[in-house]
């Protein structure tokens, strides 16, 4: 699960992490009072920030800069309410524009291949690190935790002198370390600072420089999110699709694609599969949807509700190899759900392995259209679209 | 012979008690596997399966007990890396993980010791493996097999279950079927089956299947260009036609370093020399066109 930039300064807040105050805001009125009171504080300017899960928002012109109440009043009122891919902002952050001395990337991430947390730190920071990678590999600077131990303060003096913050070492081994912390404390997948920056500040003292977290990625992972009821509380409904949501609460894994093919499948990957060899077989599939192992039937008549909600769905595939999902559970649950369906769409059904022979009986008595082989059943669901006289994609 | 499983596996089935666990344990022994265990804290002294066999408290009472030499755990996602654990430090050697939805850096510390002790962790979140007409541990159904010369890895469940189908169906037999598990973190890789598969001298011919995402496939296929040159080998990548996928920030890409879509692992495949199948259904053909007689 993504979290917006306010939510993940917040986590990294709470692990001690330096991360400069700020305000999240709803509308312009508040944006005005948030940046009053910023620059009351003797800031020159404060930047608002569109607050939204996509990337590129400084490029969409979701970030901007004000110097006055009334400025940000109108800056906000420009940002709240436009579109970034596809997205409609709702909230804006609200903080202190920072005197930026040097910009530096740092995160935090789990490395599937190595199974270990990985660091990854770059003296070029604030810009896209996946062109770092591609433009100067070498910029990029990698250190894995120790599995059993965690990150070692070795380790992170090693990143910090590499990255060239020796200059700030006390402040860049904290916030190695506070990446590591925030990820294990919340069970994140990514926790990235771009840009962790060096910044001058005024104090009583004069001007002094150091070393913040400007900016705040977090991704969570979703198995974990039973134990941290606190975070799923971080999920934005304005962002998520209802389906997707009902999905979830469901235990079905959901995307919704362009195409007029509904496909229900039990497994990522042979779900992936009946997508493909439905494009092969000259069609589009409308979704991946994934039903999971051990689905009951009222597991199925949400699935196929999802399904049809999407008015291009002109067929349906169902794709069954039953492992722990037992076929006569589905075939109870196709059949009841077509009791219940509010449109007429064809239906080719496939559903073989685990109590297939009962599954089979069950869906002949109700008159099913059923494939025995997975090239079949595809073939059938394109044919079956085509005759409902839509266009199935075939030959764009 | 096989790899992982056969018919020397005396089997341990942790949570024999659940429902998921007595049900596919149940398949397990139907299929001919020796299961000499279940392991359910509290109910020790107690027997599963209509009383075939001992249910015992710890894994070290089981491995005492009963010389299990080998563990299928059904737990909870919440208790399974200790239930992992608790095997290895019972002397367990192969020790598979059906549980799903386990946290990712649950497991990080997991394999690691898993690894340091010289066990073998196959999942999470995996079907399981057969090797036919020996032994069948987790939760691949049994009709789909035969027994044969031809190794199979995967990375799906059900995927598996659909291309293993097709090549019995076309009468090619198996010597071991293992499904790795698509978590994040597992226990073990493409790459680590097929080091197991090109020991094996009844594995005569191979079959991967992969998914995009990750290195995992492209890993495997480089060793397999070197070490495995001479094996009629075929291969079936879902996903061809999956969006972009949603699932890691930026420095999830870096680490894939540009790979991880379905034309880079069909081409890192078809450079090893395996035959790569547009539909698991055309895996048999191209094992024959490979050169594989069986």
């Amino acid at each position: 699960m993504k979290i917006q930039e306010a939510d993940a300064k917040g986590l990294l807040l709470a692990q001690g992490l330096p991360v400069p105050d700020w305000s999240v805001a709803h509308s312009p009125a508040e944006a005005r009072a948030a940046a009053e009171s910023i620059l009351a504080g003797g800031a020159e300017r404060v930047v608002i920030k569109a607050q939204v899960l996509v990337g590129g928002r400084g490029k969409a012109g979701g970030v901007k800069l004000a110097g006055t109440a009334d400025e940000a009043e109108a800056v906000a009122g420009s940002i709240l309410g436009m579109t970034i891919k596809g997205i409609t902002v709702r909230k804006v952050l609200v903080a202190a524009a920072a005197d930026i001395v040097k910009e530096y990337y740092l995160s935090a991430v789990l490395d599937r291949a190595a199974r270990r947390i990985l660091l990854m730190g770059s003296a070029e920071g604030g810009v896209e690190i996946e062109q770092v990678a591609v433009d100067h590999p070498e910029a990029i600077i990698t250190i894995h935790a120790d599995p059993l131990l965690g990150l070692q303060d070795w380790q992170a003096r090693d990143l910090a002198f590499r990255m060239g913050l020796g200059g700030h070492l006390k402040a860049a081994v904290g916030v190695a370390r506070g990446l590591v912390r925030t990820m294990l404390a919340n069970d994140a997948d990514l926790v990235e600072i771009n840009p962790l920056a060096i910044v001058r500040e005024t104090t009583t003292d004069g001007t002094i420089e150091r070393l913040v977290c400007l900016d705040a990625k977090v991704t969570l992972d979703d198995s974990a999110l039973p134990r941290h009821p606190g975070l799923e509380a971080l999920r934005d409904p304005d962002e998520e699709d209802p389906a997707d949501a009902r999905a979830r609460e469901a235990g079905i894994s959901f995307i919704r694609l362009d195409g007029t093919i509904g496909c229900m499948v039990n497994g990522a990957g042979l779900a992936m599969t009946t997508m493909d060899l439905v494009k092969r077989a000259g069609g589009e599939p409308a979704n991946f949807l994934d039903i999971g192992g051990g689905a009951k039937a009222d597991k199925v008549a949400t699935a196929m509700a999802l399904i049809l909600e999407d008015p291009k769905v002109s067929a349906i595939l169902v794709n069954i190899f039953g492992g722990i999902t037992r076929g006569d559970e589905v075939a109870r649950g196709l059949i009841e759900a077509r009791a219940r369906q509010t449109r007429s769409v064809p239906m080719v059904v496939r559903i073989v392995g685990t109590n297939a022979a009962e599954a089979a009986d069950l869906l002949r008595a109700a008159k099913f259209e059923t494939a025995t082989s997975l090239d079949d059943a595809a073939a059938k669901a394109v044919a079956a679209s085509r005759s409902m006289g839509t266009s199935t994609g075939a030959g764009r | 012979m096989s790899i992982l499983i056969g018919r020397d596996t005396r089997l341990v089935v942790q949570g024999i008690t659940g429902r998921e666990g007595e049900f596919h344990a149940r398949a397990m022994q139907a299929y001919g596997t020796s299961i000499v265990a279940g392991m359910t804290p509290g109910k020790g002294g107690q027997t599963a399966l209509d009383g075939t066999v001992p249910v015992f408290d710890t894994m070290q009472a089981a491995v005492r007990e009963t010389g299990a030499n080998t563990s299928c755990i059904f737990v909870p996602a919440g208790g399974a890396p200790d239930a992992i654990l608790e095997a290895v430090a019972a002397g367990i050697d192969t020790i598979f993980c059906i549980t799903e939805g386990i946290p990712a850096l649950d497991m990080v510390p997991v394999v690691e010791v898993v690894r340091l002790t010289g066990a073998r962790l196959i999942g999470p979140n995996c079907p399981g493996a057969t090797s036919p007409g020996q032994a069948k541990v987790g939760i691949i159904p049994a009709s789909v097999h035969r027994e044969g010369n031809v190794g199979v890895v995967s990375r799906s469940g059900t995927l598996t279950y659909e291309a293993v189908q097709a090549m019995t169906d076309a009468g090619i037999g198996q010597s071991t079927c293992v499904g790795i598990g698509g978590d994040p973190v597992i226990g073990t890789t493409f790459l680590d089956v097929l080091k197991l598969f090109a020991a094996d001298p009844d594995t005569r011919a191979l079959v991967l299947i992969g998914e995009i995402g990750g290195a995992a496939e492209e890993e495997a296929a480089a060793w397999a260009a070197e070490h495995l040159r001479d094996i009629p080998k075929a291969a079936f990548i879902a996903g061809r036609t999956a969006p972009e996928g949603k699932r890691m920030g930026h420095a999830g890409a870096i680490i894939s370093g540009g790979s991880g879509t379905a034309a880079s692992k069909v081409a890192a495949l078809e450079a090893a020399g395996f035959r790569v199948a547009g539909s698991p259904t055309e895996l048999p053909a191209l094992l024959r066109e490979a050169g594989y007689r069986g």
